[in-house]
């Protein structure tokens, strides 16, 4: 599991052409989106232990601002 | 204490009696980009006349933060020293989300460099001090204050120019006609020339507070921003501190504001006291604004030259208004003198309008992003934003998400024509380090220079100021290694040689002068 930055100086870039593939859409059709995103990155990742574990951290709730 | 706003003086032009021989540039307007053009004009030789329609600086601090690479140029136009004296230094930007710190980046983490990351100065110290040295110039610069530009007829070899002024009206005629009136360019609307772009529907509000006591918990200054902090609920703010102990504060207002009413004391004083409490502070300027990102297609229609914010303008998170500015004059200055003096064709300055709108696009695509980053547009937006917050908490790869300003770096020029070959370093500007006593940029701007580093002999003369370093520094040896690198009088690396051959660095230094493709 990577949590350190993985992106570089393609960070700004990426983050842009996420908004922009939200570009126009309703709030149920993003979500569909995105689900569709998840799906296809876990995909792409490939290895049940990390997306065991990607999944976890991503459970842990953040402590609110 | 409030800045003293004193007028410059106006003396009738002579263009009013007689008419007066034309003049190889006319720059219209003085403000820090104006300025800092007609001083790099003089400094390559060219005389211009320079026409502003008031006789004050800037009112308000307006652009405050001034770059390395902007510090590095004005050491060449001979205020960098002065304005680093005055100005406050910082590197560190820190960021919050509410009330916790989540991030900091350290933009100049190492030493071996005459200047720091970043000045905040105001720009009205910065217009005064560059007022000051055209002065000292007085053979080669004519300041004409009071003296509002009416029209322009590009008659093709030259340009026309109409001007109004207390005692009436005359003309003037130049070779070259330099726009640099700011964001609201009258030189632009008169050519009607398309200026597009991303208008941002967020209201901003800026305010300068005097107050005697630091809000910094930090020891030195640094660049504080926040996400949703507990003072200015659920919108973005910024702080800077500023000479004579003047605190800059910016607040996102969001698109449902009523500037005017935004912009008065009894709206204002609330949400300061909501940020510094009961420390006493002076009010000492304010202003609510939007912003946009846009730009020029073309810098250059034949005789007339767009420089700085007429040029293009871009969202202050960043600092890439004024600071992309300088490097607008850095990249035209020399050129516009090897033109007129015959030394390179016309078709130079070609290069102007490909380095820098170049340059510029950079800018207003970090700017666009940040100022998106800031102010989401819908609900996904803002919870994509929230959920890259709150996992910065935790997680390294988040914070490197956050986005409240990518901050002015200057522009490689690298791959663009006039530079030679794919060393890492060309089209880079000069990376500064010691030398001897003073600096590597002191010794190596303002005409092209051939930097030796190593045992390699000097080649014969080639009309090339040589800077030849036989035992470099550490700073200077972990920076350039070996060899041998062309510089450009804006400091920019256009070639690099293993070994300085001659006709190697004859043929690099033709093309980098426009006079071979």
């Amino acid at each position: 599991m990577i949590l350190e930055d993985n992106l570089g100086p393609q960070g700004d870039s990426i983050y842009t052409a996420l908004m922009q593939a939200h570009e126009g859409l309703t709030e149920i059709e993003s979500h569909a989106l995105n689900a569709r995103l998840v799906l296809m990155l876990i995909n792409e990742v490939g290895d049940a232990d990390r997306i065991m574990a990607l999944l976890q951290v991503a459970r842990t709730p953040t402590p609110a601002a | 204490m409030a800045y003293d706003y004193a007028p410059f003086p106006y003396a009738a032009p002579p263009g009013l009696s007689a008419p007066e021989p034309r003049h190889p540039a006319v720059i219209v307007g003085a403000g820090p980009i104006g300025l800092a053009m007609a001083i790099d004009l003089a400094q390559h030789g060219v005389a211009s006349v320079v026409l502003d329609d008031n006789n004050v600086v800037s009112v308000g601090s307006r652009a405050i933060c001034w770059a390395k690479r902007t510090l590095e140029i004005f050491d060449r136009l001979g205020v960098g020293a002065r304005m680093l004296d005055k100005g406050v230094t910082w590197k560190v930007g820190r960021l919050f989300h509410g009330s916790k710190a989540v991030y900091n980046f350290d933009l100049l983490p190492e030493e071996g460099h005459k200047y720091p990351a970043f000045i905040n100065l105001q720009q009205y110290y910065v217009e005064q001090y560059l007022v000051e040295r055209a002065q000292e110039l007085p053979d080669l610069i004519d300041l004409r204050f009071l003296n509002k530009v009416t029209g322009h007829t590009d008659k093709g070899d030259h340009v026309v120019i109409d001007i109004e002024t207390p005692d009436g009206a005359y003309q003037l005629e130049a070779d070259y006609y330099i726009a640099a009136e700011g964001a609201t360019s009258p030189t632009r609307k008169r050519m009607d020339l398309p200026f597009e772009g991303q208008t941002f529907e967020e209201h901003f509000l800026i305010v300068d507070v005097e107050m005697e006591k630091s809000p910094f918990e930090t020891d030195s200054p640094e660049r504080w921003f926040w996400f949703a902090p507990p003072f200015h609920p659920g919108q973005s703010a910024l702080l800077h501190k500023q000479p004579d102990n003047i605190y800059r504060i910016d607040l996102q207002l969001g698109p449902e504001t009523d500037p005017k009413t935004e912009a008065t004391e009894a709206k204002v004083i609330p949400r300061i006291k909501a940020i510094v409490g009961d420390t006493p502070f002076r009010l000492d300027w304010m202003s609510v604004y939007k912003f946009r990102c846009a730009k020029l297609e073309n810098f250059m229609h034949n005789r007339v030259l767009f420089v700085g914010d007429s040029a293009h303008v871009v969202s202050p998170f960043g600092a890439r208004g004024g600071n992309g500015g300088i490097q607008d004059v850095d990249n035209l200055g020399w050129k516009l003198a090897a033109v007129l003096s015959g030394e390179a064709p016309d078709t130079l300055l070609d290069s102007y309008n490909t380095e820098r709108t170049h340059g510029s696009a950079e800018n207003i695509l970090n700017s666009s992003r940040a100022t998106n980053f800031m102010t989401p547009k819908s609900p996904i937006e803002a919870l994509f934003r929230n959920e890259v917050l709150n996992l910065a908490e935790t997680h390294p790869f988040a914070r490197k998400l956050i986005n409240s300003g990518r901050l002015s770096q200057p522009c490689s020029l690298h791959g663009l024509p006039l530079q030679s070959g794919d060393h890492p370093l060309v089209g880079q500007s000069l990376i500064d380090a010691p030398l001897g006593d003073g600096w590597l940029i002191e010794e190596a701007q303002g005409a092209f220079t051939l930097l030796i580093i190593g045992n390699e002999a000097a080649p014969a003369t080639l009309g090339l100021r040589q800077l030849h370093i036989t035992e470099p520094g550490p700073e200077l040896a972990r920076r350039y290694g070996n060899g041998c690198f062309l510089i450009r009088p804006d400091g920019h690396i256009c070639a690099h040689f293993e070994t300085p051959d001659t006709d190697q660095i004859a043929t690099a230094l033709a093309r980098a002068k426009g006079q071979t493709q």
